[in-house]
């Protein structure tokens, strides 16, 4: 190529700079190449080298969490991880980050995160079939939370709706670290068949590339650098970065490409997401040590006068690239004709090992495929352990009468329903949605099956700032028990690692050891990572979130009718904790919500204890036992049963022993701990002390209160009030 | 009986309908895509709930002007029950099936929840296994379910007990907090002069199986295979 005029000229430093390029990247993009990369050339290597595609600080550390098992299909490193269900089903899923859009454009940044991960997921071959999200916004003191919430609910209920892919669960909640940088996460899951799974890597040189779905337009150019910097005032600016999405494209995108399946026309194929056509090229040629040429006159645009760089590095939505067999492109045609999409063939798989792009025939850039991607920067980053907190002892925290602080508790921000938001999500279509959001965990029926997946996102963002070792791996276990209290046996999961800048050595420090938490508990409850997203740079002005490793898990279920969901369903029933309550205060919602105090370590997290009593809990729910389960989490012990009466509408009489303080038993964040309901407690109790798990039955299912034994009584009606009413109110204001 | 499912672009609660119909025919529905050239024979025809077209420029206006409805409308005419949920309610009041509109939400946001529902009258192919004033949970799930038509209308639609379902509370009364979209009279499903098509918001299909949740659909589910055996 002549590098002459124009867009074709040498870049400079000056301009790999504001691509967020360092000196030292640009320096080894010379050398790869040889020569100086042109403009279109250097936007190429920018975003394949950002941090968001590149994964250059945290790769070094994500090889540490085991990614194999026996139901793993296929790990980390596709568009997404795949498991076996058995009989020859599978199920695809994983979890990504829109932070930085949603934050800037909340209802086009949310609903393109929805649109972004759907197509992840079906790109191999598998009809989405659930939804989920993960939320953190800021302080519902500051004042631009609640038009976030307004944004981010509405983009995510817009795409989610219209698609006609159930939304059945998630989480939000609050902190001030998130003020200028919420958190927007979204995990989708599909069913396949174990033997038709689609993948990315090139094959056949001579076979065309093909490019489907939605026009390439201006939006969204550079959206995956911008994910990869800090934030600052101007980044109102930026809304140009974002997406924009159209989820009725994206429904037909669906249904063409599930039809396309059908038959064997597709060798290889990848979603255009972040970085648009450039990484779903490289990709699709690195990952088949291939090379690729594309004609970018060919690609459909719905502006005129596209450059090159803008084509390339357009993040516009809904589209797909594919390498069909050469005899099936009739086929092929005619399915997107039926469902009028743009179908158009815009290159060709080469043995070069190189990606060549032309325009009007004019070679535009040219560059070595294997190299970009093999020899893309890595870190290893320098990093400072979390210093550790002091454990706090109970008895020096003030103790609050139990049934106040249960009325403060399950009516602040964190615990307070979250109906108001999963209301605006369709959570029924598609009519197998068994548990509905509110619950531990989803179950979603597989359609002509008795079988069911559980599915659930867990993450507790304050115990990971506390100790990110512990909070990492009881981010994974609270997942784990998730599933399992309703009854699923927990197979796989897919993380999304939120943090701040990683160039800070304490940022790092967080990320290496919630890694080396979570690795712990991956290993000990034999529950591997299939996919997975780093969102790094997660800071305004400086100030980073706290650290918050989402982990969405996929469990099974071999008979949807068994599955058990945490309302009293009787009155008389006994209620029983299963897992050792020592009364845990550190890091509590009691402490902070009641105290306003972020302090101490948080709770520890006994692996071998948490898959015993776990596998305890799923033993004796399959077995029949057990009327209702949910898992103590976030507020303690009186505020799971606090919830389990809500959604039964049924009260219950407690009682708390008499060795402990009365607020550590009610409000400590032990974990490892389920409380279930039974008929009858001695067959329980028994096969607990057989199978040497802590069992304690602590009341009793009935009347229309809960009553704790020689104290105080709240109506069940009361407690629904005070926790129905926050969310509503404050987004009424 | 043998029923056909309209598919436009969007439609997306077309496998809902299938099931539940199935399940209580015994027969799979037959799903038509909108371009196909002839409409087959049919005992019902359903317009499914979804986003057809994507719900852009107002809800169901697209598709109601799409060549396969005026062959729904002919067959209408002549007697063939007709069903719109959702969507395919939106879609039939556009088509001029059914009178009045159905505006946004007065929250202004998507509501997808379990709702009680009163049926009006047993006298239609739709309700007949029902008791008229039985009050049935059923789900909605939609934005735009804010019934309205003229007075003169709602008063002719009550006249001629065409109104199958209101909102009401679980005790049966039609009180202002049980009717979130905010429609006319409290209004949640009609039927034409004739009785053949009816149009509702709630979705009867997502409340026929014990296992998820609600099986208030089940009686319209029932009466329809009983009508048109």
């Amino acid at each position: 190529m002549s590098p002459d005029t124009g867009a074709d000229a040498a870049a400079t430093l000056d301009q790999a700079r504001q691509f967020g390029l360092s000196e030292d990247e640009f320096k080894r993009a010379c050398r790869i190449m040889g020569r100086t990369p042109n403009f279109t050339e250097l936007g190429i290597f920018s975003v394949m080298w950002s941090e968001h595609c590149s994964y250059k600080s945290s790769k070094v550390w994500l090889k540490k969490l085991p990614t194999t098992g026996k139901r793993v299909i296929c790990g980390p490193g596709e568009n997404a991880g795949v498991i076996d269900i058995g009989d020859g089903d599978a199920a695809i899923f994983k979890m990504e980050s829109h932070n930085h859009p949603s934050f800037i454009e909340p209802y086009q940044g949310a609903a393109t995160g929805v649109g972004g991960i759907l197509r992840d997921v079906f790109t191999m071959g598998a009809r989405p079939i659930a939804n989920l999200n993960a939320l953190r916004f800021g302080s519902p003191d500051h004042p631009k939370t609640k038009h976030l919430i307004d944004g981010v609910v509405r983009g995510i209920g817009g795409y989610g709706n219209c698609v006609g892919v159930p939304t059945v669960g998630g989480e939000c909640n609050f902190h001030p670290s998130y003020n200028g940088n919420i958190l927007v996460n979204a995990m989708t899951v599909g069913l396949a068949r174990a033997d038709r799974i689609f993948y990315s890597a090139a094959a056949g040189p001579g076979n065309p590339v093909i490019y489907v779905g939605a026009k390439t337009g201006r939006d969204g150019i550079h959206g995956a650098t911008m994910a990869s910097a800090e934030f600052s005032e101007d980044n109102e600016s930026k809304r140009p970065t974002v997406q924009v999405g159209d989820p009725f494209t994206e429904k037909l995108l669906i249904e063409a490409c599930l039809e396309l399946m059908e038959s064997d026309a597709i060798v290889a194929i990848q979603d255009m997401g972040a970085a648009g056509l450039t990484s779903s090229s490289v990709e699709m040629a690195g990952k088949g040590g291939l090379g690729i040429e594309l004609a970018l006159d060919q690609v459909p645009t719905r502006e005129t006068a596209m450059s090159p760089y803008e084509i390339m590095l357009s993040e516009s939505q809904e589209r797909m690239l594919m390498i069909l067999k050469p005899e099936r492109q009739e086929l092929a045609r005619q399915i997107f004709d039926k469902w009028e999409l743009d179908f158009a063939v815009i290159g060709r798989v080469t043995d070069s090992g190189r990606l060549v792009l032309t325009m009007h025939g004019r070679t535009v850039a040219d560059m070595p495929v294997g190299p970009l991607v093999s020899e893309a920067p890595l870190y290893e980053r320098p990093w400072t352990p979390a210093p550790a907190l002091p454990e706090l002892a109970a008895k020096t925290i003030e103790a609050r009468e139990p049934i106040a602080a249960l009325k403060q508790l399950v009516a602040c921000p964190d615990l307070a329903s979250k109906r108001w938001i999963w209301e605006q999500y369709d959570h029924l279509v598609m009519g197998h949605t068994v548990q509905r959001p509110g619950g531990d965990a989803a179950v979603v029926r597989l359609p002509g099956r008795k079988k069911a997946l559980a599915l659930a996102t867990d993450c507790t963002p304050r115990y990971c700032a506390a100790d990110p070792k512990r909070g990492g791996a009881q981010a994974v276990a609270e997942n784990w028990r998730n599933l399992t209290a309703v009854g699923a046996l927990p197979l796989a999961i897919t993380d999304n690692m939120n943090f701040g800048n990683p160039e800070r050595p304490e940022i790092m420090g967080q990320f290496a050891q919630s890694i080396e938490g979570m690795r712990e508990a991956c290993l000990a409850l034999d529950y591997p990572v299939v996919s997975g997203n780093v969102s790094l740079y997660n800071e305004t002005n400086g100030s980073g979130i706290l650290p918050t490793p989402a982990i969405g898990g996929v469990g099974l279920i071999d008979d949807a009718a068994k599955s058990v969901s945490l309302g009293f369903k009787r009155e008389g029933e006994i209620v029983v904790v299963i897992g050792e309550t020592k009364g845990w205060l550190g890091q509590s919602l009691y402490l902070r919500e009641l105290l306003g105090r972020e302090d101490g370590a948080p709770p520890p997290v006994d692996l071998k204890a948490e898959r015993h009593n776990g596998d305890f809990v799923r033993a004796q729910i399959r077995a029949g036992v057990v009327s209702a389960c949910h898992d103590v989490a976030d507020g303690g012990l009186l505020v799971a049963l606090a919830e389990m009466a809500m959604a039964g509408g049924i009260g219950a009489t407690l009682s708390a022993p008499q060795d402990q303080p009365a607020h550590a038993f009610w409000f400590g964040e032990d974990q490892g701990r389920y409380v279930l309901t039974c008929r009858s407690a001695d067959a329980l109790l028994q096969a607990a002390q057989k199978a040497n798990v802590p069992a304690r039955v602590v009341g009793k299912t009935g009347g229309a209160a809960l009553t704790l034994a020689g104290g105080n009584a709240i109506s069940v009606a009361e407690l629904k009030r005070l926790n129905e009413a926050w969310l509503p109110a404050y987004m009424a204001q | 009986m043998q029923a056909a499912i309209i598919l436009f672009p969007g439609s997306n609660r077309e496998q809902d309908v299938h099931d539940a119909l199935e399940r209580v025919t015994g027969k799979a529905p037959l799903k038509v895509w909108h371009r196909d050239s002839t409409l087959p024979k049919a005992d019902l025809i359903v317009v499914p709930g979804g986003f057809s077209y994507g719900d852009y420029l107002r809800c169901g206006a697209m598709a109601a002007h799409s060549p396969i409805m005026r062959e729904v409308k002919a067959r209408a005419n002549t007697g063939t029950p007709v069903l719109g949920i959702c969507n395919g309610f939106q879609i039939i009041t556009e088509a001029g099936l059914l009178p009045g509109v159905l505006l946004t939400n007065r929250t202004l946001r998507f509501h997808c929840k379990d709702v009680h529902l009163r049926v009006e009258t047993s006298q239609s192919i739709y309700t007949r296994r029902y008791n008229a004033g039985q009050v049935i949970r059923v789900p909605v799930a939609h934005h735009d379910g804010n019934y309205f038509a003229d007075k003169d209308t709602l008063d002719r639609l009550e006249g001629e007990g065409r109104v199958a379902f209101r909102y009401c509370s679980e005790a049966g009364e039609t009180v202002d907090e049980a009717n979130d979209n905010g429609s006319a009279r409290a209004i949640a499903g009609i039927l034409n002069e004739k009785r053949n098509v009816l149009g509702l918001m709630p979705h009867p299909e997502n409340a026929t199986d014990p296992l998820l949740g609600s099986t208030g659909g089940q009686g319209f589910f029932a009466s329809l295979a009983e009508a048109l055996a």
